[in-house]
């Protein structure tokens, strides 16, 4: 059961509710940490590439890919998740296994290709920043079963709350599995290989 | 990281000299570099009561356009952000500002983004023990983890040198 809630306020987003139905339902995945039993999680989005281009999911998924969904007004949970991210991709380049990282964001108002872009290279020279019209993240979001919503207030200074999942997906295949914000960047990187052992 | 015992000590010598309740002592005040476009960066401190009197943290004041206190709480795994109208600081307690929790949001970077080795300038407005100045050192965020960064092919060691002493 899925609910999905549009708030009165130009800002008020929830894109999807579901997270907290497959979050009780996850089992133990073939490289030692939880999956999702039956979810379909991942699928088709078009969103805006760091060039201000319009690109899917198969131009940005070339290879096995850590997508996270922040926003870069985010001073403190973001930079720690995209950093996390960023090190398990070098901890792994430096073992001869290439992935990506891919930061999508919940906040159309304000981050704009610039603005993602800069972000994501802050982290990261590969990290690929997308970012995309209201729409575009709405369904991006929903294809993720990730949650955001910004919060009314101020219109310059406004948060967003939005979960903090990465998930480990792979081009032809999908979604692999998921990371809690908790898990270290080592074992982000031992369970990826563990993954691309087997899949890739 | 660590922050240089005496320097703040010296700060609050000085603001003894002024205000008969100093009883506020802040230590390991930083905030991470951002983007060169990035629009917000935290700042992170620590603060301890060492008076026998509660006080409150009301306000942070520096040059940009908002400055305010913020938390992030978690939901299962969803972050919800929140602004704090203030942060209590019970007598003979610390209390610590960092990534993952509390934090001082620096607002309205626009153009003057956060760079390693800049300091920001800013003051502490308590309840009870009155304005204290603070200064946030700037660090790169690579040095927040302990991993060695290769990103510039250097596995020996993390860009810049705060006050770290595991080596000699």
């Amino acid at each position: 059961m899925k609910s999905v809630i549009f708030g009165s306020g130009v800002l008020a987003i929830a894109a999807g509710l579901g997270v907290y139905a497959w979050q009780a339902n996850t089992a133990p995945t073939p490289c030692g940490n939880t999956s999702v039993a039956g979810a379909a999680i991942g699928g088709p989005f078009e969103l805006v590439s760091e060039t201000g281009e319009t690109v899917t999911d198969t131009d940005v998924i070339t290879k096995p890919t850590l997508v996270y969904f922040g926003y870069t007004f985010c001073p403190d949970v973001c930079p720690i998740d995209s950093m996390r991210n960023a090190i398990a991709a070098d901890i792994l380049a430096d073992e001869g296994v290439d992935i990506g990282t891919i930061f999508i964001s919940v906040d159309p108002e304000r981050d704009t290709v610039d603005v993602v872009r800069d972000y994501t290279d802050n982290f990261h020279p590969e990290m690929i920043g997308l970012t995309g019209s209201p729409e575009q993240i709405r369904e991006a979001s929903q294809a993720y079963k990730t949650y955001y919503r910004a919060v009314e207030g101020d219109p310059d200074y406004y948060l967003v709350d939005h979960s903090t999942q990465t998930y480990l997906m792979f081009p032809e295949t999908g979604f692999a599995t998921f990371f809690r914000r908790d898990t270290p960047s080592e074992q982000v990187a031992e369970i990826t290989a563990c993954f691309v052992d087997q899949l890739a | 990281m660590t922050f240089p015992k005496l320097a703040p000590l010296a700060v609050i010598a000085a603001m003894a000299a002024t205000s008969a309740m100093a009883e506020i002592t802040v230590t390991d005040a930083y905030a991470f570099e951002t983007a060169p476009t990035a629009m917000a960066g935290g700042g992170f401190l620590t603060i301890t009561n060492t008076g026998d009197s509660d006080d409150v943290l009301t306000a942070v004041q520096a040059d940009f356009p908002s400055v305010q206190l913020h938390t992030t709480e978690f939901d299962g795994d969803i972050a919800r952000m929140m602004h704090l109208e203030a942060i209590p600081v019970a007598a003979g307690e610390t209390v610590t500002l960092a990534p993952g929790g509390m934090h001082v949001m620096f607002m309205g970077l626009q153009g003057n983004p956060l760079t390693a080795g800049d300091e920001i300038s800013a003051t502490l407005v308590f309840e009870q023990a009155g304005e204290m100045p603070v200064t946030f050192d700037v660090v790169a965020r690579d040095t927040a983890d302990s991993h060695g960064e290769d990103r510039g092919h250097n596995h020996d060691q993390n860009s810049h040198d705060h006050g770290n002493s595991h080596d000699h």
